[in-house]
């Protein structure tokens, strides 16, 4: 992987010449948008209501025990917002959309439908790349704002229905608003951006160097998901560290 | 003539010595070939002797490890020949884009460089689908036609990018006599009419020597032969003989 990180990030700077062409991209913008909210809006429901749950269920009683009841509402508000929902979620779409990435670039390349584009002086990186790229970069933010709400709401539930924490709905919110504010639901926004064009570029840079034939193709998805996984906790921890005031 | 009333020329193609190996195997030996402007020059030769390599090198698609490709004199890796001239490539797979329907292919190249408007392209796009007798077609996906369809819709994506130069791959490989005839037709017509230089690589006997200016026949990665039809048909060396006249030799029925 490592390797390649000049390229990637010539693929990257390249879309990034390309953007002024959004406009007449926007039908192949919309179209990538609709998969990745169709594809993901369901998952990432369940996902993170159950995530926001789960880290009541772990927290709840052990905070309770100590009589620190108002703290619950915080603890699930921002490591949902901040922490969880963006990393979550971005591994999700890594899986779901930069693996659909890779194999549909993967088998253009393959099946030599780049090298149609290109003989007919069409750039593939304005064709393929870049809508793909900015449908992800709008795409995963607006899921990762849903999910750090569902998560939330999946956190008060569970602290109402457990009896070993037993903080009714309207206090578990009451005592989030005290630690969490609009800043720190933009804090995991904007890492999920930025993980948004890793996922993007990461993948769309794996389909189009695909090599061989249909393993080919199964190699570069795999590659594509893994490497976007990692680069994704890398530059969790490196945003987090920058983000950290 | 073309649409806007004027003559095109085709452009030269000149192959300077190119050489190219995969890993140990050599594919192109050291090719030299010189395409007039509007002519249409067929290259034949043996399964695996390197002819849709040589076409991928000649559009640009691969960069040879030496020689080189000069398009009216120009390097095709130089920045501005992609823009200058008009080329298109017919693949041996076709090459559609299997996302999009069978119109949306064919009119790609004039909906992507905004050439002319919507309903424009729609027509050309039915005009040309019905050249080459793919009527009624526009709306299906590429995976819903049959290789030989598919085939000709790659053909007429590239007749309808009007081009300078056109590179045919094995055109009529996978089409039944009477459509090949017809796309034999095609390619000279084309040809005739805006002056296309034509470049065709085809095992088809027929095809070559009824729409060839010029013929060069390609064995294990070099040209062993290259002259008219009627000098390469008189030829007598082994290799082009036994390519030009293998027939099968049945046994009489006892
Ligand atoms: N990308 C590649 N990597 C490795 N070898 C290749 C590659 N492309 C072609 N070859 C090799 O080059 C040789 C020539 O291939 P090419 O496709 O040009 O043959 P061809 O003359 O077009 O044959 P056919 O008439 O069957 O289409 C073959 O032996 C093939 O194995
Ligand atoms: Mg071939």
């Amino acid at each position: 992987m490592f390797q390649n990180i000049g390229e990637i990030a010539l693929l990257f700077w390249r879309t990034v010449l390309a953007l002024p062409l959004i406009w007449r991209q926007r039908a192949k913008v919309l179209d990538q948008f609709h998969e990745i909210g169709n594809a993901s809006l369901l998952m990432v429901a369940v996902l993170s209501f159950f995530l926001g749950g789960v880290i009541a269920l772990q927290t709840g009683p052990v905070l309770a025990e100590r009589g620190l009841h108002s703290a619950i509402g915080g603890l699930v508000g921002i490591s949902m917002a901040k922490e969880l929902a963006p990393i979550m979620m971005s591994i999700l779409i890594a899986g779901r959309i930069g693996s659909a990435f890779a194999a549909e670039i993967g088998s253009m390349r393959v099946y030599q439908e780049i090298d149609a584009l290109r003989t007919m002086n069409i750039n593939p990186v304005h064709f393929l790349v870049m809508p793909r790229l900015v449908a992800i970069a709008i795409g995963l933010p607006m899921l990762v704002t849903f999910a750090i709400l569902v998560g939330w709401l999946g956190g008060a539930t569970v602290a109402q229905v457990t009896t070993q924490i037993d903080v009714p709905f309207e206090s578990f919110f009451e005592n989030m608003k005290n630690v969490v504010g609009i800043s720190e639901v933009l804090h995991g926004v904007f890492k999920s951006f930025c993980f948004a064009w890793i996922i993007g570029v990461v993948s769309c840079h794996q389909g189009l160097t695909t090599r061989g034939g249909p393993r080919g193709i199964g190699r570069s998805v795999t590659k594509a998901v893994v490497n976007s996984i990692v680069l994704i906790v890398l530059f969790d921890y490196v945003l987090t560290r920058l983000l950290l005031h | 003539m073309n649409d806007n009333g004027t003559t095109q020329h085709g452009v030269s193609v000149q192959v300077r010595g190119i050489r190219r190996s995969y890993g140990a195997q050599e594919v192109l030996n050291g090719i030299d070939l010189d395409v007039r402007p509007g002519e249409i020059f067929v290259i034949m030769g043996a399964s695996g002797s390197g002819k849709s390599v040589l076409l991928r090198h000649i559009i640009g698609l691969e960069a040879p490890d030496e020689g080189e490709i000069l398009i009216n004199g120009e390097s095709i890796h130089s920045v501005d020949v992609a823009s200058k001239y008009r080329m298109a490539l017919v693949f041996q797979s076709g090459a559609l884009l299997n996302s999009l329907t069978v119109g949306d292919n064919v009119g790609l190249y004039l909906s992507e460089h905004r050439l002319k408007s919507p309903d424009e392209i729609r027509k050309i796009v039915l005009d040309k689908l019905e050249v080459v007798g793919l009527k009624g077609t526009e709306d299906k996906l590429p995976s819903e036609l049959s290789g030989g369809m598919r085939k000709r819709a790659a053909i007429a994506r590239a007749l309808v990018i009007e081009p300078e130069l056109i590179l045919y791959d094995e055109p009529t490989s996978e089409l039944d006599p009477v459509s090949s005839v017809v796309i034999g037709e095609e390619i000279y017509k084309l040809n005739k009419r805006i002056g296309v230089t034509s470049l065709v690589v085809s095992h088809d006997r027929d095809l070559a020597f009824g729409i060839a200016d010029r013929i060069a026949v390609m064995h294990e990665g070099e040209i062993v032969a290259l002259g008219s039809p009627d000098e390469v048909k008189r030829s007598h060396n082994p290799i082009i003989r036994k390519f030009i006249h293998a027939d099968f030799k049945r046994q009489p029925k006892a």
